[in-house]
């Protein structure tokens, strides 16, 4: 497939909102080979969200690093784009306006622009609303414009948070479907954070479980090896579910310190780089057979 | 968008858009402007017929009609309206927006300035305009600039403060989205909060215009040898009525006229009509 993807290396990442406000995650490792689609599956409020900010470069960690192949995560850049939960489009442009949005501010010429627009909103099926005012749509429909403009700079890294939990189910399949397969196609690097277990087995390669507060990456984690496209009502797909849904509740019911990292103020003290030997548990992967 | 522009102007420009919404904004707009100057007759009468104001007779609107083509062959309305329009007006307008669109911008952004800034700011805004005068009349070269201060510290409050109330509508999440896909800073005045706020701007300046408008003819009545507002007390002073009443009605039309260009601008940049939905 292709080749725009990255290597995702996160070490010892921690965050707090402010200086007195309490861990948000803590001393958080994760790889992700090039083109590989993440799922994060974890309750409210474990941290998510703030977790791919900082990945995005929104948000500086407290300490610990992200690296995308050998660059270090400091700023936000077109090569790594969120898509947040809701579509937040510009009401005052056009659909084309707002895809080209991104490659305005990196200064393409117009003809340009119009011509790349044009092949992404055929990418998501949207050629027919191109000219529309952005506020007529419907928020499957507004969802799918915030895509292509994420999709439209052409990102080695796209982070999805929730982006389909405020759809209808229908919708939401069409939209878990297809953004994989573009992805996919494109070959570009995918994280997507999600409650929608379901969501997490038909849409990534590789889930892993948020818990705790501050949140911490549980020791479990699943591949999903299943071919594509993927059914929700697929045999393969319901017992991937299951499994996730073992490992996930087993999760909330080990309390963070109990997988064995610090979990209070103290572990702030941890240097960035975190001693492998001394906190790390050893991780285990479900690999089912598919 | 643009396109609702012709049907929601107050003169209703019914000939841009053969719309029956169209048409009936000019109807009634014609309507009401018949209404008007059938009452102005009736006055007119009425002053005719009482023994002690006879004399105002030429208040009417028919003497009045009659004056404009001799006013506008001796240059007076072209030369009135450039020196109240161009000279004063507009230089005003302009550096209040100058002023308060930037003033605007740190009041809505900045919580500290916000605070500091509102007694003074509010002290200011309450001294009107023409207390200002003698003042500005000692301070500034000459009673032109004098004017145009009056105009401009009339005009920056409406101006700043709108905008502030625009920047506080726009989403933080778009600033997110903006340096997300990779804007700096300038874009993102440029391309997201510009825009985004041109509708208060420009509501703004609309009720800049306003005051200012009304703060300009007052302000012509002392010093000044041009303009509208010395055009009205020239006539006064040569008893000519007919004149007076052409150069009031000059002043309304062509305010009338701004305001309809504010208008059309307020619609061309609204958006926030259409987000019911979303
Ligand atoms: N701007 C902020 N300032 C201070 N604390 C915050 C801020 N945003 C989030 N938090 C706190 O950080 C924690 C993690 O929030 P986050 O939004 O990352 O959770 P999440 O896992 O994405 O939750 P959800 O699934 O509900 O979206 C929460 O306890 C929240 O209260
Ligand atoms: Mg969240």
């Amino acid at each position: 497939m292709g080749v725009r993807g990255v290597r995702m290396k996160i070490q010892g990442l921690t965050h707090r909102y402010g200086a007195r406000s309490p861990l948000t995650f803590d001393q958080i490792d994760l790889e992700a080979q090039r083109g590989e689609f993440l799922a994060i599956i974890g309750r409210s409020g474990c941290g998510k969200s703030t977790l791919l900010h900082v990945i995005a470069g929104l948000l500086r960690p407290t300490s610990g690093t992200v690296h995308l192949d050998s660059e270090l995560v400091e700023k936000p850049s077109p090569r790594w784009v969120m898509m947040f939960q809701a579509p937040h489009l510009f009401p005052w442009m056009r659909v084309t306006q707002n895809v080209g949005v991104g490659l305005r501010f990196a200064g393409w010429p117009q003809k340009r622009i119009d011509e790349r627009v044009n092949e992404v909103l055929e990418l998501v099926d949207l050629r027919d609303f191109a000219n529309s005012n952005v506020q007529d749509l419907s928020g499957g429909q507004q969802q799918r414009v915030a895509l292509a403009r994420s999709l439209v700079m052409e990102p080695e890294l796209l982070l999805l948070d929730e982006p389909f939990s405020a759809l209808d189910a229908f919708t939401r399949a069409d939209l878990q479907r297809d953004v994989r397969s573009i992805a996919k196609r494109l070959g570009i690097s995918l994280i997507i954070v999600t409650h929608d277990i379901d969501e997490a087995v038909i849409m990534a390669d590789r889930a892993l479980i948020m818990v705790g507060a501050p949140g911490t990456i549980y020791k479990e984690e699943l591949v999903i090896n299943l071919p594509d496209p993927r059914q929700r009502e697929d045999a393969a797909v319901q017992y991937m579910r299951k499994q996730l849904m073992t490992a996930f509740y087993d999760a909330a019911g080990s309390a963070p310190s109990a997988v064995g990292r610090g979990n209070g103020p103290e572990a702030e003290e941890a240097a960035p780089v975190r001693d492998k030997a001394g906190a790390a548990p050893t991780k285990r992967r479900i690999v089912p057979a598919a | 968008m643009r396109t609702d522009v012709a049907a929601r102007g107050p003169e209703g420009s019914a000939f841009a858009r053969a719309s029956s919404r169209g048409a009936r904004h000019f109807v009634l707009g014609v309507l009401g402007v018949l209404v008007l100057g059938i009452v102005w007759q009736i006055g007119t009468w009425y002053l005719v017929s009482q023994p002690e104001t006879r004399a105002f007779g030429n208040f009417g609107p028919i003497p009045t009609f009659q004056a404009f083509p001799r006013l506008w062959e001796q240059g007076r309305i072209q030369s009135a309206i450039n020196a109240s329009l161009v000279d004063r007006l507009a230089t005003g307008l302009f550096i209040a927006a100058l002023i308060g669109i930037p003033l605007g911008i740190l009041v809505g952004r900045s919580k500290w300035f916000r605070e500091i800034s509102h007694s003074p700011f509010q002290f200011i805004r309450m001294i009107s305009p023409l207390a200002w005068m003698p003042l500005a009349v000692l301070v500034f070269p000459g009673w032109n600039w004098a004017i145009v201060y009056l105009i401009v510290i009339a005009a920056v409050w409406p101006v700043t403060y709108a905008t502030a109330a625009g920047l506080a509508k726009l989403e933080p999440a778009w600033y997110k989205v903006a340096r997300n896909l990779g804007a700096s800073r300038i874009q993102i005045l440029k391309e997201i909060v510009l825009p985004a706020i041109a509708f208060d701007m420009f509501s703004g300046l609309r009720l800049a215009l306003g005051v200012a408008w009304i703060v300009l003819v007052p302000a012509e009545l002392l010093g000044v040898t041009s303009g509208l507002g010395y055009a009205i007390k020239d006539a006064r002073e040569t008893v000519d009525y007919s004149y007076l009443t052409a150069m009031v009605l000059t002043i309304g039309v062509i305010g009338f006229l701004l305001d309809s260009i504010f208008v059309a601008l307020i619609n061309r940049y609204s958006w926030y009509h259409r987000r019911t939905a979303s």
